[in-house]
């Protein structure tokens, strides 16, 4: 994401990248080893060095707020926010505003879904799609559905324009590209309840919040896609437009855009999917639906209802996903001039005879108007007693393997980080840094880790540093091997891919409860519920990385006598390394985003005080934490992406 | 729906007539009430906002931290918090006390109490228990890898501020402290212990749903006096500071936005009227952590069967 440059045949000072790396690979050693005869402003950064860049940050926005009024804006456009909101709300669940004609039945509304998605992908995809509604119903979450789905029909087009506005202006002007890249790289990689303090401050909590959080969420995808479509355009069909005479406005309305209609497609499949994960997170500042029904469950320890309102978001991200992704797969229909309109629209005919039918038919069988919380289904009560047993069984091996972590790795490893002065650690990062990209990987990665020495922050961001190399190295005990099994096969490659989907969909919250359970409020635990989340990428992109290795590579080596295994190790492995890397790249990511989560089960660590800085609407603690865990991110994107791109060039693949 | 084809039938403005004859001296716009996440502080939330629709307000819920709410409830976003309890938001709420725009509405009969507890079960384990003297001597059955040697307390999480560091030190007992992250993990673990019927102590208050599902009794500290949390010489330990229990008897406030009284002058009234018990509010928890009930009906329920309690509220 940084861009990689590739400095290896400079010299600097006469040096080489592997001399300098060398040189402070030794001074990391002899800051650590002798670290009684340094001063203590080596060990850890001394007081003057701290900046109270929360101070600052808090008071610039009081000035925001209060002096420049920024609060009459902000309140201003979320006003025009919450008009939107009270009409979907009204539509779909009843609330009490104008245009007061809600609620639709949900008969209604399930045969809408059912019909879209079969004129975007047919018949499979129209039975996900009503199944899906109609699961939702007869769960009897149809009301706490809907109120998540009023925010997200507003959240999902205004993120939509804005990053397509965005993405345009910066395609337009190189300029704005160059402010707006590193913006979205943090933005990206900030713990989402970074964004909700401010939030909080400017706009209040309630479904506007909610729907504000989810924008500023949902934007930077959406940015991306727009800029990489308009720029990925053929010069020729450019050409085609400007010699048709069209102006410029006309050339990016009538020509870049709908060429661009794919990768655009697929920036609003991503804003709808991140809205989605912000379901559960943004009803921290008050969305209300699935996400506040779910936090309100696991409080009082119910897990089974709180898994079926987790199927439930997974069901709904399946089904939109697959409709997005099949709406941008469509190409646009022509027909031969002189059909009728009701061929034309034939699917918008059919949607109008069928949702007025099922207003009637609600008006007239109530259950197809609403099915009441008394009516509706229940599978809590299995889940809950499969969870139950499964702490009882597993008790002797859970106590087992808490006592072994816990004595034997993690805490000293945990002092170990604690112990290792800061200087040594830069030195380190310095040292890493000219090994794989060279001066300027060295200077980005003790430039960000040097800020968050400064912050005041480094214990707690070494914590963080522990508990995201732990659960990723697990991550990768589990993961690796199960991408690899899983990879020989077609099948088995499909269902672990399909576990993957729903474990990351799945909202994380609902794993703190059975990982306390096992293991306690403890080290374990929260390394537990982050190993779950670590080891899906990885998992995925061994998978990947092994099955799209050049066919003709895997051929010549088998021709020359090698064994599966020796074709493993020898050919696909070694090819697929760069692939696997990303993987290891996003197990970090999502390791850092579960870390914060964790914060619930009880941690010491960076996410513990961002919790606290939630609890006390402080935005100036808020950002400095959000932005230490959005530099140790972008430092091993950094890294990481730079030595994937170095690796494949070495072996000559795209 | 029924409203949906009044509309598609008739006409929107019957509709909107309907709703005008109804409205009282109160504004029309919706009383904001917040909803956080133990399940009495639902219950209750719905019920106040059931009686205030049964005087023709318009009522919304917002979910909100409990410890943030104030703040809202200052700038205006929410209207009213319904448990202000003095243990755990006691200093949130007097901060935004200082600043202004957030009053006192009175206080429910019923009283608070914080501290360390443990459930039934425990007892077995360690039989001198509620008395804390007991509760030392047994701390190695409390041991966990963790803490090595000493006996492990859970305690809730940092920012609820509970000094139970300070106490183990002035009272010289054999626990670690450890901190849950949430309420939820709290209970994950008092659950867990009892599947696994292994001894624990953890922090708890009451009134809560834990006393409907997990029958359990406070440790009884020192006698809490006035002062034993700013001046070492009171208290057991005459040099430090909380060395004794938490006031066995904190308030559970109801606190009130400056511009509603003004705004809503009739839902108003009714809030400064509303007074609940201990026992109303574990009957409250007990119809949801119990019974199974959701929030919204539980409240219904609650309702329907105390007209007695809440009618003369209305007036």
């Amino acid at each position: 994401m940084l861009g990689s440059s590739n400095l290896s045949s400079n010299e600097l000072l006469g040096l080489g990248n592997k001399h300098w790396a060398f040189l402070f690979l030794v001074i990391t050693f002899v800051l650590a080893l002798f670290k009684g005869i340094f001063p203590e402003g080596l060990n850890r950064p001394p007081e003057f060095l701290v900046f109270p860049f929360a101070d600052w940050i808090n008071f610039f926005f009081v000035f925001l707020r209060d002096d420049l009024g920024l609060i009459h804006v902000s309140r201003a456009i979320s006003g025009g926010v919450e008009w939107l909101l009270d009409i979907t709300a009204n539509l779909l669940y009843g609330k009490h505003r104008w245009p007061r004609i809600g609620p639709i039945p949900w008969s209604a509304i399930a045969v809408t879904a059912f019909v879209l998605a079969y004129s975007l992908g047919g018949w499979k995809l129209s039975l996900v799609s009503g199944g899906t509604f109609i699961w939702i119903a007869v769960m009897g979450q149809w009301k706490w559905a809907m109120e998540t789905l009023s925010v997200i029909i507003v959240a999902t087009p205004i993120s939509v324009l804005i990053g397509l506005i965005f993405g345009t202006l910066a395609w337009r002007s190189k300029i704005f590209e160059r402010i707006l890249n590193p913006i979205l790289n943090v933005a990206q990689t900030m713990p989402h309840f970074a964004y909700m303090i401010p939030v909080v401050v400017f706009i209040g909590v309630g479904p506007k919040a909610g729907a504000i959080v989810t924008v500023i969420f949902a934007v930077p995808p959406m940015i991306r896609m727009t800029f990489l479509g308009l720029k990925s355009v053929p010069p020729e069909v450019i050409e085609g437009g400007k010699m048709a005479g069209s102006t410029g406005w006309q050339l990016l309305r009538f020509v870049r855009v709908p060429s661009a209609r794919t990768e655009i497609l697929i920036g609003v499949n991503q804003v709808i999917m991140q809205c989605l994960a912000m379901v559960v997170l943004a009803s921290f500042i008050g969305m209300p639906g699935l996400g506040q029904k779910l936090l309100q469950l696991l409080q009082s320890l119910k897990i089974g209802q709180s898994v079926e309102i987790g199927i439930s978001i997974v069901l709904i991200a399946i089904t939109l996903d697959r409709c997005t992704q099949a709406w941008a797969k469509r190409q646009p229909i022509h027909f031969p001039k002189g059909t009728s309109i009701f061929l034309r629209h034939k699917f918008f005919f059919s949607w109008l005879i069928l949702f007025i039918l099922f207003l009637i038919l609600g008006k007239f069988i109530p259950i197809l108007d609403e099915v009441k919380r008394n009516q509706a289904l229940s599978i809590s009560s299995p889940i809950e007693i499969g969870v139950d047993w499964l702490v009882i069984t597993l008790d002797p091996l859970t106590q087992w393997i808490r006592w072994f972590l816990i004595t034997w790795i993690l805490i000293p490893l945990r002092n170990f980080y604690l112990w290792v002065p800061f200087t040594a650690i830069l030195a380190l990062l310095a040292c890493i840094g000219f090994r794989i990209g060279g001066l300027r990987s060295a200077l980005i990665c003790t430039i960000f880790f040097t800020l968050i020495a400064i912050s005041g922050w480094w214990d707690r961001t070494m914590i963080t540093v522990y508990t995201v190399t732990v659960a990723v190295l697990i991550a990768a005990i589990i993961g690796f091997p199960m991408g690899v099994f899983a990879s020989f096969g077609d099948r088995s490659s499909k269902t672990i891919l399909l576990v993957c989907d729903t474990l990351q969909t799945f909202p994380s919250f609902i794993y703190l409860i059975p990982v306390v359970m096992l293991f306690g409020v403890n080290d374990v635990a929260v390394i537990g519920a982050v190993v779950l989340f670590a080891a899906v990428p990885l998992t995925r992109y061994t998978i990947e990385g092994l099955r799209n290795v050049d066919q003709q590579i895997i051929e010549a080596s088998q021709m020359s006598g090698a064994t599966k295994y020796q074709t493993l190790f020898k050919a696909r492995l070694p090819m697929a390394i760069p692939t696997i890397m990303v993987g290891v790249n996003q197990s970090v990511m999502f390791s850092l985003f579960m870390v914060i989560i964790a914060a619930f089960i009880g941690t010491q660590d960076l996410g513990q005080e961002m919790q606290r800085a939630l609890s006390f609407s402080d935005v100036g603690k808020g950002l400095v934490l959000g932005l230490i865990v959005s530099f140790i991110g972008l430092m091993v994107d950094h890294l990481i992406m730079t030595w994937s791109y170095s690796r494949k060039k070495a072996l000559g693949i795209n | 729906m029924r409203n949906f084809f009044k509309f598609m039938a008739l006409s929107g403005a019957l509709t909107l007539g309907a709703i005008g004859l109804s409205k009282a001296e109160d504004s029309s716009d919706p009383i904001i009430i917040p909803l956080h996440n133990w399940s009495s502080q639902l219950v209750m939330s719905y019920a106040v906002g059931q009686m205030f629709e049964e005087i023709g307000n318009n009522v919304e819920y917002i979910t909100t931290d409990s410890q943030a709410v104030y703040e809202s409830i200052r700038l205006g976003d929410v209207s009213l918090e319904l448990e202000v309890w003095e243990g755990a938001f006691g200093n949130s709420f007097r901060a935004a006390l200082e600043k202004g725009g957030i009053h006192d509405a009175g206080d429910h009969d019923a009283y608070t109490r914080e501290d360390w507890w443990y459930p039934l079960w425990t007892k077995d384990a360690c039989p001198g228990l509620p008395d804390w003297k007991a509760l030392n001597e047994c701390a190695a059955i409390f041991a966990t890898p963790e803490t090595g040697d000493k006996g492990r307390f859970l305690g809730g999480p940092v920012d609820w501020l509970k000094h139970d560091a300070e106490r183990v030190e002035g009272l010289g007992l054999n626990f670690v402290v450890v901190n849950a992250g949430s309420a939820t993990a709290l209970w994950a673990e008092l659950k867990s212990a009892e599947q696994n019927d292994r001894p624990t102590v953890i922090f708890n208050w009451t009134p809560n749903f834990v006393d409907a599902v997990w029958p359990g009794e406070f440790v009884e500290f020192p006698i809490w006096e006035e002062g034993c949390d700013v001046d070492p010489a009171v208290g057991y330990n005459p040099e430090t500071t909380y060395d004794c229990g938490n006031p066995p008897n904190g308030y559970l406030k109801k606190a009130a936005w400056d511009g509603m009284p003004e705004k809503w002058p009739s839902a108003y009234g009714v809030l400064k009227n509303i007074n609940f018990t201990n026992n109303q509010i574990a009957e409250m928890a007990k119809l949801v952590d119990v019974d199974g009930l959701d929030p919204e009906d539980a409240a219904t329920e609650w309702l329907a069967a105390n007209e007695d309690v809440w009618k003369r509220w209305l007036m």
